[in-house]
């Protein structure tokens, strides 16, 4: 498939070759995170269909290219997730497999423990630190909207970084200057390090209390690539407001034992765990196909 | 004299005084004409930072970011990394202290070409108090890789500042002051980032001084002359990155150095000479600044005189000095 122009709509087809590669995109998270012997597997293996979608349908990008002045910009707020930025941007071409899952968290490499602007291809800012992603997005989608571009910018958050009161900030000046050009997507696996978000620091009703700042939202099954990617065009027809997408994902999603448990958030897994999870992706290839036919 | 050219009516009882801040505002809209990509963030503080010269010149490229400075922060780094130059204008209690998370991992790390104006600077904002007193915000911002940290001595010096820091390609940090003081240099005293300037020749102690308690140290070196004295005064703009061939070479001619300014003792431009001097050219010295406390309210001239950043102040300290030189 050619990477670039969005798709008016996924043809069948098309869609199974999606959910191909983010399961691929899977089983390189968990290799990488066995080769690193540190990381974080719940968030990674949660995000990998909304990665695969704005990757492989939504945005305009060049990976050969990867400062391309009007290609449309991802920022990762919460970038203790970066083995799935990784992982796609190394399927969709930016550098090798290899390196991604070779490297990961070692010294001299490309691929660091957080992202870095400026030392990985294709990666647009520096985060980790939860809380700043969204920030540096407005400032992208300002500077945009100043030189009356019209690239798009989204930024990927957690749902428990919205423990953060600078996102509020962002939440509160984006939707005051209506920055419509930019579109945000919310991890909402319900989960953090110490437990459950409601439970730590309730963050319902999310929906109400981003509307009561200027925002149009939008819900999505985080693991259905066709409804994420037809909620990506539905935000850039919206011109008033900016757009978040609250994206219900699984964490751990794919690897059963790792599902929904909270304890998976900061560990990689052993080398039997890794073989076990390997084993159900792949068995899963023609499983998650199914459930969409 | 030297090359310095300093005003010439700098040391007449009726010399010219005027904010050190309102050199930022006429900084940043010469860079403005200039540069199109360059723009101005504020905290809701246009009018005290002057960034409103800006905005009234320039309201397209001027950013009303409200009383939230670590979205400020972020936002400028954003900017930047999509190609523009932003101007972070607030108090120095604020940014960095509210923001240094922001100013470290956004700004810093990434190398984004952010430029950060702490306004009201030091104790001398008076009688708002010790909040509004930033007397750590150089300590505080020292420590971060890739930061250039700069603190003009008066109004004309805070515009070449402003534009220099502006035309620098990298992040930025530099302060200033509220209150009215007197205007040290001319349009041609020399300006560089990263090089001290001698203000005064002299050979028996340096007084290393940065900030407007440059025009202090300068009277109290005039001064020490009269008791037979020779004070050398050095301008020391740049605290990062600090010019160490001219404060060794400085401390080698004397052989006694005392440092001045309008911040913490420990951490702000006395901790970093120490640290140049201790590696290079170890010689006796002493610490003029805030003695490791919180200040009060007061009026700018009595909370330098009860906290010993005073011209008396710096003259004991020099003599103090003195009697530890070889």
């Amino acid at each position: 498939m050619k990477v670039g122009e969005p798709k008016e709509h996924i043809e069948h087809a098309h869609l199974e070759v999606l959910e191909k590669t983010a399961n691929t995109i899977r089983q390189d998270i968990i290799k990488m995170l066995l080769e690193a012997g540190s990381g974080h597997s719940a968030g990674p293996l949660g995000m990998a269909d909304v990665f695969t979608a704005l990757y492989f349908a939504v945005l305009n990008h060049n990976p050969k290219d990867p400062g391309w002045s009007e290609r449309d910009k991802v920022f990762l707020s919460n970038g203790h997730i970066t083995p799935v930025w990784y992982a796609t941007l190394a399927n969709a071409g930016y550098f090798s497999r290899e390196e991604a899952v070779g490297t990961l968290r070692k010294l001299n490499t490309r691929m660091q423990g957080h992202p870095h602007v400026g030392t990985t291809p294709g990666v647009e800012n520096t985060g980790g630190p939860l809380g700043q992603g969204l920030s540096q997005a407005v400032g992208a989608t300002l500077a945009t909207k100043m030189d009356g571009k019209k690239n798009w910018t989204y930024c990927l958050m957690s749902d428990g970084e919205h423990d953060e009161g600078q996102i509020w900030e962002a939440i509160m000046f984006a939707g005051k200057n209506k920055l419509f050009q930019l579109t945000g997507i919310i991890d909402r696996n319900n989960i953090q390090i110490d437990g459950m978000t409601e439970d730590i620091m309730p963050l319902e009703p999310l929906k109400d209390k981003y509307e009561a700042f200027g925002w149009h939202v939008l819900e999505v099954d985080g693991h259905n690539i066709q409804r994420i990617i037809e909620a990506c065009q539905e935000a850039k027809a919206i011109y008033e407001k900016p757009v978040i997408i609250i994206a219900h994902t699984i964490p751990g999603k794919g690897v059963d034992f790792m599902e929904f448990e909270y304890s998976w958030h900061g560990k990689p897994p052993r080398p039997d765990e890794a073989k076990k999870a390997l084993a159900e992706l792949r068995t899963l290839k023609g499983k998650i196909v199914s459930e969409h036919e | 004299m030297n090359d310095a050219r300093l005003n010439p009516k700098l040391y007449d009882s009726e010399v010219e005084q005027v904010p050190t801040r309102d050199g930022y505002g006429d900084g940043v809209v010469a860079l403005g004409e200039k540069n199109p990509n360059v723009v101005v963030l504020t905290g809701d503080l246009a009018e005290s930072t002057r960034a409103n010269k800006f905005q009234e010149k320039f309201p397209d490229r001027f950013i009303e970011c409200g009383v939230a400075e670590q979205n400020m922060m972020g936002i400028a780094a954003g900017m930047a990394l999509s190609g523009k130059i932003p101007f972070v204008s607030s108090y120095a209690v604020f940014v960095p202290g509210r923001c240094w998370d922001q100013l470290r991992v956004s700004v810093c790390y990434s190398k984004a070409n952010v430029k950060v104006a702490g306004a009201h600077a030091g104790i001398s904002v008076g009688p708002d108090g010790a909040t509004h007193q930033a007397l750590e915000d150089v300590a505080s911002v020292r420590a971060l890789p890739n930061l250039v940290v700069l603190v003009p001595c008066d109004v004309i010096e805070s515009k070449k500042v402003t534009i220099a820091a502006g035309e620098h390609k990298g992040p930025a940090y530099f302060r200033f002051t509220r209150e009215k003081t007197p205007v040290i240099t001319t349009d041609e005293t020399p300006f560089k980032i990263g090089k001290a300037e001698v203000f005064k020749e002299g050979s028996d102690v340096t007084i290393v001084a940065c900030g407007p308690l440059v025009y202090q140290s300068l009277v109290a070196a005039k001064e020490l002359e009269k008791e037979g004295i020779s004070a050398e005064v050095i301008n020391n703009h740049t605290i990062k990155p600090i010019d160490k061939l001219t404060l060794a070479s400085s401390a080698k001619k004397t052989g006694a150095v005392i440092t001045v300014e309008e911040h913490q003792i420990n951490g702000g431009l006395g901790g970093a000479v120490a640290e140049v001097l201790v590696e290079n050219y170890p010689v006796p010295m002493e610490r003029v600044g805030m003695p490791d406390t919180f200040g009060e309210s007061g009026k700018p001239e009595e909370l330098l005189e009860k906290y010993g950043m005073s011209v008396k102040k710096i003259k004991e300290a020099v003599k103090g000095v003195l009697k530890r030189k070889n």
